[in-house]
């Protein structure tokens, strides 16, 4: 197995927390965010989808959903940045007997709201929503979700049939919507005991009845945090925004090279400003032309502006997975994405001028951008 | 009576470190060795078998050098003493 590095990170400092096919890696930098040390790779030879910060309530946790080929998947968290793993015997999350079915992947893991700080979300596959009330020790599923009636007609994806979007709304502790290849959005106001399809607006366009109830495949969704009304979300074939809390999408796909794509990420005090890196559909689900080229609002979606400065735009031949993008909370926010090939990219002035951190990197498939705040040394 | 199971590497911090753990007892099945394992080293449970207690896709068992997929799974015959192998199959990019 390959040496491990660790990272030391500061009051302060910025952290990506990089998941790839063979492992994750801690990218570390001081807010200014020009340079950068790296640790890793933790679980070699696991695929690690979905990883996360959690300073509530003191914490400087961080989860990982490493997946193993042979031996499954396991959700591991980390109170020293990555210098040791808690392996818990028992898988925490796992499905209930009465299910039926077994847990292929960990798609997501996000924290509760600053107010729910020992609450902890996991949106997996097959699709399926599992919360914790104590910090991650133990887990149950969400039966509301599961047992919905439309669930027998959701249909899997290039993916795996994945809940892979988990937004919790920052007003109400009992609305929640989550995202589904392929389902599309589902939305609860009762805190998980039901739930209903909110999808009004995004097209299907692989499906006879283009403007169904449920069954689109959503790549990626995002909320405002200063506005949480706003909404932009991914799909495949289609760019949408809502203003709503999205309750009602519009097509916001204008002056993008194609409006296919997975990754998307909004920024954290700007409800209008979103970036997303479109993909040529179908088969393809590269880079357009070869070049890689960043897209970003800063109107809702009326115009999209190309950032490529810093970025190869000859022969890349690029993909940027749905969780493969991801912005700080600093001001101006850092941007970053990873690539497929292996390639990780930063931008530390919202995406005008980008930096590569990484090559060489087994396929990227996640990217969470996080900012820390540790105790001072007396 | 006992059975002996060889761990696999990557199992063997979930086995107090050890590559041999012998059990004490007898079994008539795949299924009812592996759970004498489990009293043992329950930590190797949860990687071996999925949550509706098969075996992983990418996980091969062998009794005394025979895979159990040819031999009836989790099913299959334990004689007394026998040895039970289990290692990672040969997969992955």
């Amino acid at each position: 197995m390959p040496a491990t590095r660790d990272v030391k990170p500061r009051n302060g400092d910025v952290l990506l927390l990089v998941g790839t096919m063979k492992g994750a890696f801690i990218f570390r930098s001081d807010e200014k965010r020009k340079s950068w040390n790296v640790g890793g790779p933790y679980f070699p030879g696991s695929a690690v989808y979905a990883m996360a910060y959690d300073g509530r309530a003191g914490r400087h946790r961080i989860w990982a959903a490493p997946h193993s080929m042979h031996w499954g998947g396991v959700l591991r968290s980390s109170d020293d940045f990555g210098k040791s793993w808690t392996n818990p015997e028992s898988a925490p999350i796992k499905f209930p007997e009465s299910a039926g079915v077994a847990l292929n992947q960990i798609w997501q893991i996000a924290p509760g709201r600053e107010t729910e700080s020992d609450t902890l979300y996991c949106g997996v596959e097959p699709a399926a929503l599992f919360v914790s009330r104590d910090a991650g020790e133990t887990w149950s599923l969400n039966e509301g979700l599961w047992n919905h009636p439309q669930r027998e007609r959701w249909v899997p994806g290039g993916g795996g049939m994945c809940l892979h979007t988990i937004l919790l709304d920052p007003r109400s502790l009992d609305r929640i919507r989550i995202a589904v290849s392929t389902a599309g959005m589902y939305v609860t106001e009762d805190g998980g005991e039901t739930w209903r399809p909110s999808n009004k607006g995004v097209r299907a366009d692989f499906l006879p009845d283009k403007y169904p109830e449920f069954g689109q495949c959503v790549h990626k969704v995002v909320q405002s945090k200063v506005n949480p009304d706003r909404m932009f979300l991914q799909n495949h074939w289609g760019l949408y925004r809502s203003d709503d809390s999205g309750e009602k999408w519009k097509d916001v796909a204008k002056g993008v090279p194609s409006d296919f794509g997975f990754a998307m990420a909004i920024h954290p005090a700007d409800p209008d400003c979103a970036w997303i890196v479109p993909l040529e559909s179908d088969g393809f689900r590269c880079t357009p032309e070869g070049k890689l080229r960043v897209y970003r609002t800063e109107n809702a979606g009326k115009s999209w502006d190309a950032m490529t400065k810093g970025l190869p735009q000859k022969d890349a031949y690029e993909t940027v997975l749905r969780d493969a993008l991801a912005n700080d909370p600093l001001d101006p926010t850092g941007v970053y994405f990873g690539t497929r090939n292996g390639k990780l990219f930063g931008s530390s002035d919202e995406g005008k001028k980008w930096s590569q951190l990484a090559d060489g990197l087994p396929a990227v498939v996640s990217v969470k951008a996080v900012s820390i705040s540790l105790p001072r040394k007396r | 009576m006992s059975l002996v199971f060889v761990i696999p590497g990557p199992l063997r911090e979930l086995a107090g470190n050890r590559a041999e753990v012998r059990v004490k007892g007898s079994a008539e099945s795949a299924s009812k060795a592996l759970s004498l394992l489990w009293e043992q080293c329950p930590g190797v449970r949860d990687r071996v078998l999925t949550e509706i207690g098969e075996v992983r896709p990418h996980v091969n068992i062998f009794i005394d050098g025979e895979s159990i997929k040819f031999t009836g799974g989790l099913s299959s015959p334990v004689r007394d003493g026998a040895e039970i192998v289990i290692l990672p199959a040969l997969s992955g990019g």
